[in-house]
């Protein structure tokens, strides 16, 4: 268990057995809180591997190919994508469902796990918030586009004008503009707050003069207090409160866009659970998906621990069944409702001219996600990695499932049609893939990947009313306890680490 | 001070005036500080502070910190979200009378998909994401006003070992500015709290 500082942080250690008469341990290997800024602080700070350098010049390669294909739609019009009557959403609506969905892991982990007390959050929620802003960045994208005449797309903003237009606030679409506002607002925000103390560690580690400076703007005077950390404390309780709902309400709304119309295979009343259900399956997905590769190359293991991406692959297994669930349930509704109309929109999903999109959704999502119950798949970091991305891309094809065979065979077989994707709407598909990866990559760099602040008030040698850990035990002998302090059960009054005896040096 | 202390980007130039901030006791454990809160809370100071690199759970209380009204702010500030929802869909889309929003605005009575003028489920949503939006916004903002943040700069910003505050090191600090203190006084109390290290705060 005792590793060299050059391999720590690089060595898996599984820490999923729960041992006996006492909580598996959040961090491995480290004992001291300087440890932990040490770990987390040094990825800002020094050099990225080469492995980043190439990562981004791909990113940016596909971001700057994003760049092409939208210049051209602006100054062509939308008749660029594939789209036709009646296919008129197709790519552009998937992509915007999908990186929603995708942002929704994050702030699950960061507000519903929060408020569960679920401590092991504290090891994933920093870099799942920011893939959310940066998922919600790239959703906020395709609706952004896709509008036709974008210079007019204030619209859909109530903004006083010589016209006296206003929106129309009956309409889920315009729900949507401020579903997805507020989440991205509350998102940026709730992030930041997290994030203060953190930037207030890099600035004091801070070696260069621009350094010091940029974190030093960014941590906005942060010096700890006590007397800060109590509003501190209650406010991220009430941001956590606030987002839950938030959460819930956005994927929601966002299944308004269809529920509420009459088409058939969208005309349904189980789409805002189920849609929730799927964001969180999807974005969980995208958590391992970025959490694998990242842990691997900034040598966060004692940090991102087996523990962590064992528990997530568990969301992942509950969610994959209730997605499963939901896929069968609309299939017997279809039949149940006895709607003509909604009985063929499902048959024809299933064996139409879709049919292979359809069965890639339904082994990507309902079966993959099976392999979960096995403790040696979800243990191991290969698999586990692969089956993540396969939940992707399924959760990719559900969006395009729902939306484009729904609307390729509708009402009247005369007006049916089928959609075929032109270059633009892969290159934009594939380009919002390179401006998230960009995004992400950069916050890796210079930003604490880490929630430094919150890992170390997890660890066992933060509570006050343990013994003093003994290299720190110069002065004054044993500390007294001091019981009948109203300490919760979560707060780990009984721990004992079973390597604590040999951890100090 | 050095080119190694924090950013201090409004620092007023003039030499420390020889008055200082304050005496700041360093702590190792959470436990001591916990033990030296306590303490210092007893002895009545009243402009101290503890300075943790994370959130020392029971620390406040120990302190005697007053649960803050925050709470009770951010409700009201949901509820003018709400308000504010309800308001801006029935002006705009229910209404036909002008009012003055920095210019002269009209409302429109849109009748649409057979629904009645006053459709309140169907603001519902818009209504919910307002009382969100203005609710985190002002749990934020006012938390920050709260704590006198964003501040550019403070003596103990500039304090070399004061930076181990934000790494594994917990601080005491008491304000010169406390009717209690004493600078010899003080000193002596803070050393027999048993810390690691005591030193002056320059105010700068």
């Amino acid at each position: 268990m005792h590793h060299s500082s050059a391999t720590k942080g690089f060595v898996e250690t599984d820490n999923t057995e729960l041992p006996i008469g006492g909580r598996a341990p959040l961090v491995l290997n480290m004992h001291r809180f300087g440890e932990v800024t040490h770990q987390v602080c040094r990825v800002a700070e020094s050099k990225p591997p080469l492995a980043w350098y190439v990562a981004f010049v791909i990113c940016l390669g596909m971001l700057g190919f994003l760049g092409i294909c939208v210049t051209y739609l602006f100054f062509t019009g939308v008749g660029v994508w594939g789209l036709n009557n009646p296919v008129m959403w197709a790519y552009d609506i998937t992509n915007f469902v999908f990186w929603v969905g995708i942002g929704h892991a994050g702030t699950l982990i960061s507000a519903i796990l929060f408020l569960f007390r679920q401590k092991w959050r504290t090891g994933i929620n920093r870099f799942a918030e920011a893939m959310t802003i940066f998922a919600v960045i790239c959703a906020g994208l395709f609706p952004g586009i896709h509008v036709g005449r974008v210079w007019l797309a204030y619209w859909l903003f109530p903004l006083p004008n010589s016209m006296d237009m206003w929106p129309q606030f009956r309409s889920p679409l315009l729900w949507d503009v401020f579903a997805v506002g507020t989440y991205f607002t509350v998102s940026l925000v709730f992030w930041y707050i997290g994030m203060v103390p953190d930037l207030a560690t890099l600035r004091d580690r801070a070696k260069g003069k621009f350094q010091q400076f940029a974190y030093g703007l960014a941590a906005i005077g942060w010096r700890g207090s006590m007397r800060h950390w109590h509003r501190y404390e209650v406010a991220y309780l009430l941001l956590a409160a606030l987002a839950t709902p938030l959460v819930l309400s956005v994927h929601s709304v966002v299944s308004f866009d269809f529920a509420v119309s009459q088409v058939p295979g969208w005309h349904t009343t189980i789409f805002p659970p189920y849609f929730v259900a799927g964001a969180i399956f999807s974005g969980f997905a995208m958590v391992v998906s970025l959490a694998v590769p990242a842990r691997e190359l900034f040598g966060l293991k004692d940090l991102i621990t087996l523990r962590h991406l064992d528990n997530m692959n568990k969301i992942i297994l509950l969610t994959g069944c209730m997605v499963g669930y939901a896929y069968s349930m609309e299939f017997f509704i279809a039949w149940y409702s006895g709607a003509m109309y909604e009985k063929f929109a499902f048959v024809n999903r299933a064996f139409g001219q879709y049919w292979w999109a359809y069965w890639i959704m339904v082994s990507c999502n309902v079966i993959t996600p099976q392999l979960f119950w096995f403790k040696k798949v979800r243990t191991s970091v290969p698999l586990m990695f692969i089956l993540s991305i396969f939940v992707n891309v399924g959760m990719w094809f559900e969006r395009f499932v729902i939306i484009v065979t729904s609307l390729a065979n509708d009402f009247l077989p005369t007006s049916w049609d089928q959609f075929v994707p032109t270059w633009v709407d892969i290159g934009t598909m594939v380009g919002a893939f390179g401006l998230f990866g960009a995004l992400f990559l950069l916050f890796c760099r210079y930003l604490p990947m880490i929630a430094i602040a919150e890992v170390k008030a997890v660890m066992p040698e933060a509570n006050p009313h343990a013994h003093a850990h003994g290299a720190h035990a110069h002065h004054g002998g044993p500390q007294e306890g001091h019981g009948g302090h109203g300490v919760p059960s979560g707060a780990m009054p009984a721990f004992r680490d079973p390597r604590s005896s040999e951890g100090q040096p | 001070m050095s080119t190694l202390t924090a950013p201090n980007v409004d620092a007023p130039s003039a030499t420390p005036s020889g008055a200082p901030y304050g005496l700041m006791a360093e702590f190792r454990t959470p436990a001591e500080i916990m033990d030296a809160a306590k303490r210092v809370h007893a002895a009545g100071y009243r402009y101290w502070d503890c300075h943790v690199p994370f959130p020392v759970h029971g620390l406040d209380k120990a302190m005697g910190v007053q649960r803050t009204i925050l709470p009770v702010l951010v409700f009201g500030a949901g509820a003018t979200g709400a308000l504010v929802g309800f308001c801006l869909q029935a002006f705009t889309n229910a209404a036909s009378f002008s009012i003055w929003a920095l210019v002269w605005v009209t409302g429109y009575p849109f009748l649409i998909s057979g629904k009645p003028l006053m459709s309140v489920p169907a603001w519902i949503p818009v209504i919910f994401e307002l009382t969100v939006l203005v609710a985190a916004l002002a749990t934020a903002g006012l938390m920050l006003l709260m704590n006198d943040l964003p501040r550019l700069s403070h003596p103990l910003l500039a304090n070399n070992r004061f930076r181990r505050a934000s790494d594994d090191r917990f601080f005491v600090v008491i304000e010169a500015r406390d009717p209690k203190f004493l600078r010899s006084k003080t000193e002596a109390f803070l050393k027999s709290l048993g810390p690691s290290h005591v030193e002056v705060v320059e105010d700068r």
